[in-house]
């Protein structure tokens, strides 16, 4: 490529946050599938979605949105902390 | 047209398709024969593994089980998708990175251990296996219902398509037929889907028709569907059943779904495709997008089903004078279907009318009384015809339900393919190459290579004509097996350095042991029918777990076995602590 000495990378602050940037992720794949979808749906029962109620639709649709977001997020993330920590690809 | 030959020119159109693809994207290498040359763009790669892994139980059966299931079917939609979120945060990065051809291999190399590369070797091969052998019988049954050959034939029909480009062209081959496949899969799945959402609440996207009026009460689509299930005295859609058993076998249902997905190596190895880490990781969300197309449309296909269905038998509707239909007004669906035994029905009270409801409760439905029926008299109604009566049941227009036999057997060719792809690559390169000659050369393991495709293929296909006990067993079997084995190794050698040889052999083998005892506990040894020492319902199980649930427990015995083995015996080795550090950045070493 050209002379300019490739930063220094810091691997193991890396792994660092990448670990807490998947557990954050994990906490709400985990909060709208396991918790409003089932454990919490009766706490949500209250709140009317389309003829039911808001944890119906989140167990048929609301989940899978959200673990669309949740995938696309980390990649960006990810690709932030790859240049941030000087671990990119070339 | 006739309906006969507008089916022929939708599904020989799509197969002449694959076959050109073939001929254009053929392996020259193994590289190509295993990972596609490492260049398939992630938005590519996206859409193969949506068809790799929507099969013909998605495809087919998974409407019907929400149509007839309604709330607690919900843990196949999550379970099917949430695992995706596993696989991107926490394994296909990684394993891309490892750059290994198998799944086996990189169990195998961070163990350095070839008794783990073997024990992952069995578990891929019974997995995938299971999981052909319904793809394989798909197959069969739509060419049977939709141009009316024998059911042989089109299995033999089938497999050599697939038997022309995986063993031609390997995982590229295979790859761009995918990428067709989806693509006529998802024309299949939504289009219908499409005009039923107009038909019934005038909104043209069925995932938000779901939530929307229904137009022929003025009430939401849900609350009518609940109301009408009410008034025949069958259980309610959208209600959760408040009974904690029930509540916690959801759970480790659902659970067990996402970290067998998470773990199949056939949907594992698309990622291997793909040229950089960061296109692994981009590309697992776009894989997903193109499942929720599809993933988004299967609760709405459901639910107006159930509606279409009761309109259909209770034209008047379910208020207290409401009549049955007249058996001689009965649509042409029922007769065309009825035929291949899937549907039955038989006047009991001999009035001329078709009553439906549910008659086992303890008192009848108000609307049954006055209809002057004691008895349901829908006899049967099998849910696997429901996504492809559908478009019948609907009165579609025919080029519809051509399409629609076009895009079942899209769906179980494109998943029966990656299946072989996994298997075949394991005995090429993790017995033949890795195991037994390490010194084959490129060319010689390309031969071995389409040599064990071409077998695969043959075993696959033997086992659709004759299909075994444990066919219908895959969720519990497959998903199972991945969950409680493959995934937890996987893991545990991405994230931890303390997990050595003998933990990882340990661990696997009583995830495996405890979770197919268990398995043949409730389904009865190898899936001998009365075998089983405990009824396979909730109340019945063993600990009240459903063995179709029992693949997490499984996977944190394994966790739990492999780190108190680690503990027990020596240190990793430094290389294989240096593997692991290398395995965790992007950037190569």
């Amino acid at each position: 490529m050209n002379d300019t000495p490739r930063r220094p990378s810091d691997a193991p602050g890396y792994w660092k946050a990448n670990v807490r940037t998947i557990l954050g992720c994990l906490a709400i794949w985990a909060l709208v599938s396991f918790g409003f979808s089932i454990l919490l749906r009766p706490a949500l029962a209250g709140i009317e979605f389309g003829g039911t109620d808001l944890g119906f639709w989140f167990a048929q649709q609301g989940s899978i949105i959200t673990f669309l977001i949740l995938i696309f997020f980390y990649a960006w993330r990810m690709n932030k902390l790859d240049r941030q920590y000087g671990v990119e690809e070339d | 047209m006739d309906q006969y030959y507008l089916n022929l020119i939708a599904i020989g159109g799509s197969f002449a398709l694959y076959i050109g693809i073939a001929v254009w994207a053929r392996a020259g290498s193994t590289d190509e024969f295993y990972a596609a040359g490492r260049g398939i763009h992630p938005v590519t790669n996206g859409m193969a593994t949506a068809a790799d892994w929507m099969s013909a139980a998605s495809f087919i059966s998974m409407a019907g089980l929400i149509a007839f299931n309604g709330y607690s079917a919900s843990a196949y939609l999550m379970g099917w998708t949430g695992g995706y979120v596993l696989l991107a945060l926490c394994l296909a990065p990684y394993l891309r990175k490892f750059g290994s051809f198998t799944v086996p291999e990189f169990i195998g190399d961070r163990y350095y251990s070839r008794t783990a590369r073997l024990v992952a070797v069995l578990c891929l091969i019974v997995a995938s296996l299971t999981y052909v052998i319904g793809q394989m019988t798909g197959v069969g049954v739509a060419f049977s219902r939709f141009l009316q050959v024998e059911n042989d034939t089109g299995l033999f029909i089938g497999a050599g398509v697939v038997f022309f480009y995986a063993v031609l062209g390997g995982m590229k081959g295979v790859t761009y037929t995918q990428v067709a496949q989806y693509v006529v899969l998802v024309f299949a799945y939504t289009v219908p889907a499409i005009f039923i959402s107009l038909q019934l609440t005038g909104n043209p996207i069925p995932g938000l028709g779901l939530f929307s009026e229904f137009e022929a009460t003025g009430e939401p689509l849900l609350t009518t569907l609940n109301k009408t299930l009410a008034d025949l005295g069958f259980a309610s859609y959208t209600e959760q059943d408040s009974d904690p058993s029930a509540i916690i076998n959801m759970t480790l249902f659902t659970l067990t779904l996402m970290i067998g997905t998470a773990g199949l190596p056939h949907v594992i190895i698309r990622f291997f495709t793909v040229p950089k880490v960061s296109d692994a990781r981009l590309s697992a969300g776009w894989a997903l997008v193109f499942i929720a197309i599809v993933y988004l449309t299967a609760p709405a296909v459901g639910a107006m089903a159930r509606m279409n269905i009761m309109s259909t038998i209770w034209p008047g509707g379910t208020g207290e004078n409401a009549q049955a239909i007249e058996l001689d007004a009965l649509p042409p669906w029922f007769e065309n279907w009825g035929t291949t035994g899937l549907l039955g029905w038989e006047d009991k009270n001999g009035d001329g009318r078709l009553q439906y409801f549910d008659s086992d409760g303890d008192t009848l439905p108000p609307v049954a009384v006055a209809s002057g029926s004691d008895e349901n008299e829908l006899t049967n109604f099998n849910r696997d015809i429901l996504v492809l009566a559908n478009a019948e049941i609907a009165r579609l227009p025919s080029w519809v339900i051509a399409l629609v036999a076009a895009g079942g057997m899209a769906a179980a060719l494109s998943t029966a393919a990656g299946l072989l792809m996994a298997i075949s690559s394991a005995v090429s390169h993790d017995l033949i190459k890795r195991s037994i000659n390490p010194n084959i050369s490129d060319k010689a393991e390309l031969m071995w290579a389409r040599g064990s495709m071409a077998a695969a293929i043959a075993v696959a296909t033997w086992l659709g004509l004759n299909p075994p006990g444990f066919a219908a067993q895959t969720v519990a079997l497959a998903f199972g097996i991945a969950a409680a084995t493959i995934f937890p190794v996987l893991i545990m050698g991405v994230f931890t350095h303390r997990v050595n040889n003998k933990g990882a052999v340990a661990g696997m083998v009583s995830g495996l042991v405890f979770t197919v005892v268990y398995i043949f506990l409730h389904k009865g040894w190898f899936f001998v029918p009365d075998t089983n020492q405990f009824a396979d319902t909730i109340e019945g199980a063993l600990f009240g777990i459903q063995s179709t649930a029992i693949g997490c427990v499984g996977a944190a015995i394994n966790f739990i076995v492999a780190f108190v083995v680690s503990a027990q015996t020596e240190d990793t080795p430094q290389e294989i602590r240096d593997m692991v550090e290398n395995v965790r950045v992007p950037r190569a070493a």
